[in-house]
């Protein structure tokens, strides 16, 4: 079963065609990466599935729902999440907080004057099973704005996981991070798709952090959807070799 | 309990006591009963404002006009509709937070200077037409002729016309009920969205927060609040004035706000007292006075960028 259908779409910014009819099926429990030079359109086609802008033309579909034209916090209830490529978490507050309030959304409380002890107590596990998951949970009271970077991911991912979605949509997860770093958070979202079974779609610049992650590799190359395959299908593919990977060697 | 929590519940301990021997302690350091009076119910503005300003992040620069519809909503009751307390302030508060509703769906999709401009528009449209409209609103001359009442407790009445002290009492516990409702808001699963769109409002829509309409309902609930303190100060002047609904005036609740500390919950209380205070004390020496108030506000935002408040502690969610 596919979570994610995507037909035919299409973005236009004026004369840009930032996205130029592609299409792509996530199935249930895959781990899909999106690579492709700079500017070959993954962002702005991240953008379209989580509904930062509706497409010019074509169809998504989320568990066989028909999304196209949902806004982002309609999609959000729906069972999709997503972080940024420059990381989004509320600075001044601490960690805990930060996935507190992902917990209360999710658990349907957003616009609640009270919530009673055993709510309270739900949102409560809920928020430790995150930190956990995500290995932060020595550090819920720090304020979010002065962890490290790797550990301002951890926590934008834990916000997103917090939601309990059905998709996991992350932007360059290990941008701007030491190896180190991006060996922790590679490990992390390992562990989400192996071991907790979340599908999830990624754009990745790291070769790496892709091969060693990802279940097939769709290929962007100026809006258009160039490849799609297994790790070793694309690593073969004179036509990605031609126009990604041998630029980046 | 923490050290945290005992250290706050001193520091709530001690700012419900000096307000509650306000008209004790005043009288002697040279001020006045009503000073004190005026300093809450313009402090339940400028916190009004700031439950938007501070912990929803969005600026609005027309909120006078709620306030002062309150204070005509307050006024024209006691005049024309009935002769009781409890009903004008219940009329103000209802015609600020309603007006605030109403418009307030047309302003939430503006963001910064935008929201900011929008604000200042529909407040002057309020200011215009309580100036122009005389035969309703006394036009500039302001509307008279009305004056608090009484409270009929049945047993006995409480008498906050001539009684200065009885109306300062009367006064604090409708700013205390007020605030209490302030404070449970932002406690709640929905204030914690608010400070979480102020935080980031891109996060925010990303967690599944529909972040216009929880500014709507911030937006609206700020509203009703304003239109409560605006009904006070009708009483407190027995008088209601169009340069109450003026952006200038808007423009002092701000600055109360900053001035005060705006990520902290009591820092716009403080505002304006700092202002309220200068503000009486300065006038009987200078017509300049606002000279030297712009001044401190300057130095404050120069050197305590988090406002006099917010030197002392972060804002807890």
């Amino acid at each position: 079963m596919n979570v994610l259908e995507i037909s035919n779409v299409t973005k236009r910014f004026g004369n840009l065609v930032a996205v130029r009819d592609v299409s792509m099926n996530v199935a249930k429990g895959e781990l899909r990466a999106i690579i492709g030079p700079n500017g070959a359109g993954k962002t702005t086609f991240f953008n379209l599935i989580s509904g930062f802008f509706p497409p010019t033309s074509g169809a998504i579909t989320f568990d066989g729902r028909d999304i196209t034209r949902l806004a982002t916090h309609q999609r959000v209830t729906l069972g999709m999440a997503r972080t940024f490529q420059i990381t989004e978490i509320f600075p001044e507050l601490n960690v805990l907080e930060n996935v507190r309030i992902a917990a209360e959304v999710a658990g349907g409380y957003r616009l609640r004057p009270w919530i009673n002890a055993s709510e309270k107590a739900h949102v409560h596990r809920r928020v430790e099973e995150t930190l956990k998951l995500v290995s932060l949970e020595t550090k819920a009271d720090r304020l979010v704005g002065e962890l490290a970077h790797g550990d301002q991911r951890a926590a934008e991912i834990a916000m997103a996981l917090a939601l309990k979605p059905h998709l996991l949509l992350l932007d360059e997860p290990t941008a701007g991070m030491g190896d180190q770093e991006t060996y922790q958070i590679t490990q992390l979202i390992r562990r989400l798709h192996r071991e907790s079974n979340y599908t999830i779609v990624l754009i990745e610049h790291d070769m790496r952090v892709v091969f060693h992650l990802a279940d097939r590799i769709s290929v962007l190359d100026q809006g258009r959807l160039l490849a799609e395959g297994t790790a070793q299908e694309i690593a073969a593919n004179e036509t990605v070799q031609a126009a990604y990977l041998g630029n980046a060697a | 309990m923490s050290a945290e929590q005992t250290r706050k519940l001193i520091v709530l301990a001690a700012i419900w006591l000096i307000l509650l021997l306000a008209p004790y302690w005043m009288v002697p350091l040279g001020g006045y009963t009503a000073l004190a009076t005026r300093v809450l119910v313009l402090g339940l503005a400028a916190m009004s404002v700031n439950f938007l300003l501070g912990f929803t992040g969005v600026l609005s620069f027309g909120h006078a006009a709620y306030f002062g519809l309150g204070a005509y909503g307050a006024g024209l009751t006691l005049k024309f509709l009935a002769p009781s307390t409890p009903l004008a302030l219940v009329a103000g508060m209802l015609l600020g937070g309603i007006c605030g509703a109403i418009l307030g769906t047309l302003i939430v999709r503006r963001r910064g200077v935008y929201f900011a401009m929008v604000t200042i528009a529909f407040g002057q449209v309020f200011y215009y037409i309580a100036f122009q409209w005389s035969s309703l609103t006394g036009g500039d001359d302001g509307l008279r002729g009305f004056s608090r009442q009484p409270i009929d407790f049945g047993v006995f009445n409480l008498d906050i016309l001539s009684n200065a002290n009885n109306f300062y009492f009367f006064v604090l516990f409708c700013f205390a009920l007020a605030v209490a409702a302030m404070g449970f808001i932002l406690r709640s699963p929905f204030g914690r969205t608010m400070i979480a769109i102020r935080e980031n409002e891109r996060r925010s829509r990303f967690l599944g927060i529909p972040v216009e309409r929880h500014i709507w309902i911030a937006f609206t609930l700020s509203c009703f609040f304003m239109g409560f303190a605006g009904a006070l100060y009708a009483l407190v002047n027995n008088f209601a004035d169009p340069r109450g609904l003026h952006y200038s005036q808007s423009g002092d609740f701000v600055m109360m706000a900053v001035m005060g500390g705006m990520r902290s919950f009591w820092g716009p209380l403080l505002g304006a007292a700092v202002f309220v205070i200068l503000q009486d004390y300065l006038s009987s020496i200078t017509v300049n006075w606002m000279s030297f108030v712009g001044l401190l506000f300057v130095m404050v935002v120069l050197f305590f960028p988090r406002g006099l408040l917010g030197v002392i502690g972060r804002s807890k969610a």
